[in-house]
């Protein structure tokens, strides 16, 4: 006698968000039901890897970090252009740290005109990032959202104390939000009803839940991410949106991924353990439900990249 | 939960008003309040007063579904009022009710089968409302039984428990509450469970505060569906804290908002 397998079939669904204008719009979620269960509901997008640059040369990113990038740290116009021509991105996500009052402190009409810049030079969609400084994000995003007017891109962060300003922004110029709870799911929920009741649609909204690395805390992000998203599919429509990832900011910081060999020996070269951590952390949380993954090195991202692809391929072919 | 709003029902004056002189407007209004409000479900009864049941009852039908997709539940127990209603739903409808009766479930479940609907059934017969839990049980498994039998599907199946109000049978309040558990160990699949909640404070003075206490206590007891009064502000807000409690709803600061929003 054959097995019969029993097929949970969900009333809800994620929301469909589109980053991006015309053609290179890309869409994320649209899914009822848990990741790669192909057969118990549609997954018609599937996840995404967007590449992390900055607009000031990272100080602390370990040298096998850097390597990929030789040249070009310097310049985030080449840098995205790198990630875009060379690492085949399919979305740049932009963190605007130069900004920040102890970092250079840029203004932000020069933010703005860089963003612009980004868009003509890069066809892929966009994700802005602010640069984490709630006074300054709230002077700065509002003049790189109109820089970016009608293209739609993903603009962070809002959190539960300070989204108002940037809630506005992105409806004025119609883009979509990242909203941010501190591996918090009642803040999530919560923050996703502010935002909502300003008149952003809940389509226009992304959950970035803050992640942490292998070893770092990802069990606890994992299981809220996925106590969300069973919630979502049951039906409820205040969690029903798409997950962006931190992964790469999270894997590098990691001891495991920066920790020079000489240090210890025995964790074998500081050159594949960084790409190993991240790689691995981003595809513990494809399992959780995230639908865009951030990330920095390019070999952690083919390799997740691999991954998506073989699990999709019954879908292709 | 799922609710099922009762206000559509002849025994209110605006109602039966509306359904002696066919005035829609009154009936689909009632019929869009209930389901904003969070019905998934509306009652329709033409009440005591219908000269006209069957017609009524078709009336009511037709005017209900112009304004709303919602699933109907024809209310009545005549047999042929509830027929002439089931022909012209375009929906999908329950059957409010049946009796535990052999006689009538013999009718009751083929027709529910023939226009595949829902089917509420009250642990009551020829001989009464039951004084006991074990006598409800003994109807429900009845009722669960003949469904078997004729290839009901069981997971359509509603056991209302038949509350009576707290002024006339109070002794047996706490027996209708803890025969719901009880209910879901009949069969598997379980059959579900439903109460005409507003019986419960029939004739009292406080009876939004009666209801809500006593619909959060069935829903501890895992009542599935409610027969209710859903523009009752205070009874929803109970409701939607109780499941909060039992963790079917995941909490957020504005988490009665956050339910209606569903």
């Amino acid at each position: 006698m054959g097995i019969e397998l029993i097929y949970q079939k969900w009333s809800g669904k994620i929301n469909e968000v589109t980053i991006g204008s015309e053609s290179k719009a890309v869409k994320i979620g649209g899914q009822n039901s848990l990741p790669f269960l192909f057969k118990e509901g549609g997954l018609p997008n599937r996840p995404r890897i967007a590449f992390e640059i900055w607009d000031v040369p990272p100080q602390d990113w370990p040298d096998e970090l850097r390597r990929p990038y030789g040249g070009v740290l310097e310049d985030v116009i080449k840098w995205a252009e790198r990630c875009q021509e060379e690492y085949k991105a399919e979305i740049i996500c932009v963190r605007l740290l130069g900004a920040h009052p102890d970092l250079g402190n840029k203004p932000s009409a020069e933010e703005a005109r860089l963003v612009e810049l980004l868009l003509q030079k890069v066809a892929v969609p966009l994700i802005i990032l602010g640069c984490g400084d709630d006074q300054k994000d709230n002077e700065l995003m509002p003049v790189c959202c109109q820089a970016a007017r009608g293209k739609r891109c993903l603009v962070g962060s809002a959190v539960q104390d300070n989204y108002r300003t940037l809630t506005a922004a992105v409806l004025a110029d119609g883009h979509n939000i990242i909203a941010e709870s501190p591996i918090d799911i009642n803040i999530a929920k919560q923050l996703n009803i502010l935002i909502s009741d300003m008149g952003l649609a809940q389509d226009r909204i992304v959950i970035n839940p803050t992640v942490g690395a292998l070893g770092y805390g990802l069990e606890y992000a994992y299981s809220i991410m996925e106590r969300a998203r069973l919630a979502a599919l049951s039906g409820d429509k205040m969690l029903a949106m798409p997950f962006i990832c931190f992964v790469g900011q999270e894997s590098w910081r990691a001891k495991e991924a920066k920790a020079l060999e000489t240090e210890f020996p025995q964790w074998g070269p500081q050159r594949e353990r960084g790409i190993i951590w991240e790689a691995a952390t981003a595809v513990a949380f494809l399992q959780s439900g995230a639908d865009i993954l951030v990330m920095r090195h390019p070999e952690s991202v083919n390799c997740v990249r691999d991954y998506i692809n073989v699990n999709y391929q019954d879908v292709d072919s | 939960m799922f609710i099922i709003g009762e206000l559509i029902n002849g025994m209110y004056r605006e109602v039966a008003e509306a359904i002696k002189n066919k005035d829609k407007g009154v009936i689909q209004r009632i019929a869009k309040e209930q389901v904003e409000a969070g019905s998934e479900a509306l009652d329709l009864n033409c009440g005591p007063a219908s000269r006209d049941p069957v017609g009524d009852m078709v009336w009511l039908v037709q005017a209900v579904q112009e304004a709303t997709d919602k699933i109907l539940c024809l209310d009545s127990t005549k047999i042929n009022v509830i027929e002439a209603g089931l022909k012209v739903v375009k929906n999908k409808a329950i059957i409010n009710s049946t009796s535990a009766d052999k006689d009538k479930l013999d009718i009751i479940i083929p027709l529910a089968l023939k226009y595949n609907t829902g089917l509420i059934g009250l642990t009551l017969d020829k001989k009464g409302v039951p004084q006991d839990k074990e006598r409800r049980l003994e109807l429900a498994a009845a009722i669960v039984a003949d469904c078997q039998e004729k290839g009901f599907p069981l997971e359509n199946l509603y056991i209302d428990p038949v509350v009576l109000p707290v002024n006339v049978a109070q002794a047996q309040l706490e027996d209708t509450l803890k025969v719901l558990l009880e209910f879901k160990i009949i069969s598997q699949p379980p059959p579900k469970t439903v109460m005409g909640l507003s019986n419960v404070s029939q004739g009292t003075k406080q009876r939004s505060m009666i209801n809500s206490t006593f619909l959060v206590m069935a829903v501890a007891h895992g009542l599935d569906a409610a027969i209710l009064d859903p523009l009752d502000k205070y009874l929803m807000d109970s409701l939607i804290t109780a499941e909060l409690i039992l963790n079917k709803q995941i909490y957020c600061d504005s988490f009665l908002q956050a339910y209606r929003k569903r």
